[in-house]
């Protein structure tokens, strides 16, 4: 760090910098949770402040009284876990054949991952309909899941090759060398190291799946098999109509399991996790 | 695990990666066994359903229809050559694409500069510039809906409070709602886009900082001739994603406007989705998608070119 350093007005500049992106970043997050916090004559108020001068929890009372939201975040819950654990489940072993095999195998695999990224969901989601209906699984959380498990698979593969590629091959070389079989190495060396990696993916398809709109707008007809995003949209109501307190209320609660799950991933996301996935 | 057995395999060109040490095997032993899991549900839900849709492009399907659906050839296509809305939406999405895209990079990469540096408060910089990516679309459009409502935003009650008149109701006005929904596209985007850059910049050996810095050169420079070129693969690829998502996208401008004020944010995705799933136009709808989908392959090819080529100037 000798030779670089940043005189004193540069500094400054640096900082201001800085807190203008901290500023754009924070402001509609503040804003959301101070109107979720804010009693209805204040909402109503000509001249909105930062903070709640009353601050209340009727928003979130009501908000619970007008959407079922309990039974919204148990259908996201179990489409979100179940999605997160079968993909990983599946991605995991394939990930790891892909990263060992530099085959047609690898290449088609990260072929298919690119391509995924490039698809206009509505090519996929009206055969899917379609499908999905002849089995009857069209307002199902059943149904839901098998697609969020095919839909999270491009990247939990990505993350998780990444993963497998950085436990040395040499190790397991090492551990054949003193007479473990395959499966033994598999089991007994290589899986350990990577379930740091799995349970990274595995958080990544939870909120992926817990965040996701599209699918689940199509597919889930009936509030009460609806996923917290859909039921969300319905304090919309119509156009210009919504009641804003509620609305922040139920919005902010929706974000909170995926903040947690992303504070607990921060060192992983930061760390690079994407410089893997962008490298190539 | 594979130098004990590694044969050369059988009947398989060596790639040049073999040389730095991965050694490449056959699919053998239980190979396929760990791979059919995976590959089942893909071909059955994802690359099957991409086939049939491309199919039903070439349909007349629709829902809720009492005859069979029948091939009506490039019926779809011609049609939609014709769908002058279809390609005011699609402007629409390369504006909205590009739009979004170009000041997203542009911030992230300022953003990323900054979190390189060694700055106090960089920790709480690094936390912030992530919740975005946390939340769901949905609550980042219901989010900026409260910013901008027209009497309790935050958005025009700043405007009041500097005197620069009343505000107006952004996301209904004409002229107003693209930009504004832009500028959640770009907020909404901003932490992926940082991370990776922040990731190719840390990948930048800080010798070659040090040393260009003991040669005299300033900060533009050490930009210009150590940090952008490190950080150049990492960018386009970015962008490139960026582009693709960004034109893809739905459930922001969904939440935020719904297309509206008169489809001025009418994003091809959501006049996709109106199409299919409130008229029921599954083939028409289709097609849609499949313009979309070439649209998109000019996109990847283009950037695959310019990357090959990256290769071949090294």
């Amino acid at each position: 760090m000798s030779a670089l350093r940043t005189s004193r007005p540069a500094r400054i500049g640096q900082y201001a910098a800085l807190l203008a992106y901290l500023v754009f970043l924070a402001f509609p997050f503040l804003w959301l949770v101070s109107t979720a916090f804010k009693p209805a004559p204040e909402l109503a108020s000509l001249h909105p402040t930062w903070i709640p001068k009353d601050p209340t929890l009727d928003n979130f009372r009501q908000a619970f009284d007008e959407q079922p939201l309990l039974r919204a975040a148990a259908n996201s819950l179990v489409a979100a876990v179940a999605a997160a654990v079968i993909a990983v489940a599946v991605a995991t072993p394939l990930a790891y054949v892909t990263a060992r095999h530099r085959g047609r195998l690898a290449s088609a695999a990260t072929g298919w991952v690119v391509i995924s990224q490039a698809f206009p969901f509505v090519l996929v989601i009206i055969p899917l309909f379609l499908i999905l209906k002849n089995l009857h699984l069209i307002n199902s959380v059943f149904g839901l899941v098998l697609v969020y498990v095919v839909w999270s698979l491009p990247f939990a593969l990505w993350m998780l090759m990444g993963y497998v590629r950085a436990v040395p091959a040499e190790l397991e070389e090492a551990a054949a060398v003193d007479g473990a079989g395959r499966l033994r190495t598999l089991v007994s060396v290589t899986a350990p190291l990577l379930v740091p990696g799995i349970v990274a993916t595995a958080l990544f398809a939870f909120v992926t799946a817990w965040n996701e709109f599209f699918f689940a707008l199509v597919l889930l007809k009936t509030p009460e098999k609806q996923t917290l995003p859909v039921v969300l949209t319905h304090f919309l109501g119509a156009e210009g109509v919504a009641d804003l307190g509620p609305l922040a209320a139920a919005a902010f609660l929706a974000t909170l399991p995926s903040l947690v799950v992303f504070a607990v991933l921060q060192r992983r996301i930061t760390g690079g996790m994407l410089a893997g996935a962008v490298k190539s | 695990m594979s130098t004990v057995t590694a044969t050369k395999r059988p009947g398989g060109t060596r790639t040049p990666r073999d040389a730095h040490g991965t050694r490449p095997r056959g699919p053998d032993f239980g190979a396929w066994f760990l791979v059919l899991p995976a590959l089942l549900p893909i071909l059955v839900l994802s690359v099957g359903p991409l086939l049939y849709g491309i199919a039903l492009a070439f349909t007349d399907a629709q829902s809720g229809r009492t005859q069979a659906t029948s091939w009506v050839g490039t019926l779809n296509f011609q049609d939609l050559l014709h769908d002058s809305l279809f390609w005011e939406s699609f402007r629409i999405g390369v504006v909205w694409a590009v739009g979004v895209t170009v000041p997203q990079f542009l911030l992230a990469l300022g953003l990323a500069l900054l979190l390189d540096q060694k700055l106090r408060f960089r920790w709480l910089a690094r936390a912030l510039a992530i919740v975005p990516w946390a939340m769901p679309e949905v609550v980042v459009g219901i989010m900026w809906r409260l910013v901008y409502n027209p009497d309790a935003g935050i958005l025009n009650e700043t405007i009041r409070t500097l005197g620069f008149g009343e505000g107006r109701d952004w996301l209904s006005g004409l002229a107003t709602a693209l930009p504004a929904v832009v500028l959640v596209g770009v907020w909404a985007g901003m932490p992926q886009t940082t991370v990776a850059l922040l990731a190719g910049l840390q990948n930048t050996p800080r010798e070659l900082h040090e040393a260009a810095a003991l040669d005299g050169a300033g900060a533009w420079r050490r930009f210009r001739a150590v940090t952008w070129p490190a950080l150049r693969p990492v960018a386009l690829a970015i962008t490139a994603l960026n582009l693709i998502w960004n034109f893809n996208s739905f459930a922001l401008v969904y939440v935020l406007t719904s297309g509206g004020p008169g489809g001025r944010t009418r994003l091809p995705m959501l006049f996709a989705y109106e199409e299919a799933f409130r008229y029921g136009q599954f083939g028409y709808a289709a097609a849609m998608g499949c313009v979309m989908i070439a649209a998109v392959s000019v996109l990847i090819a283009l950037s695959l070119v310019r990357r090959l080529k990256g290769d071949q100037d090294r």
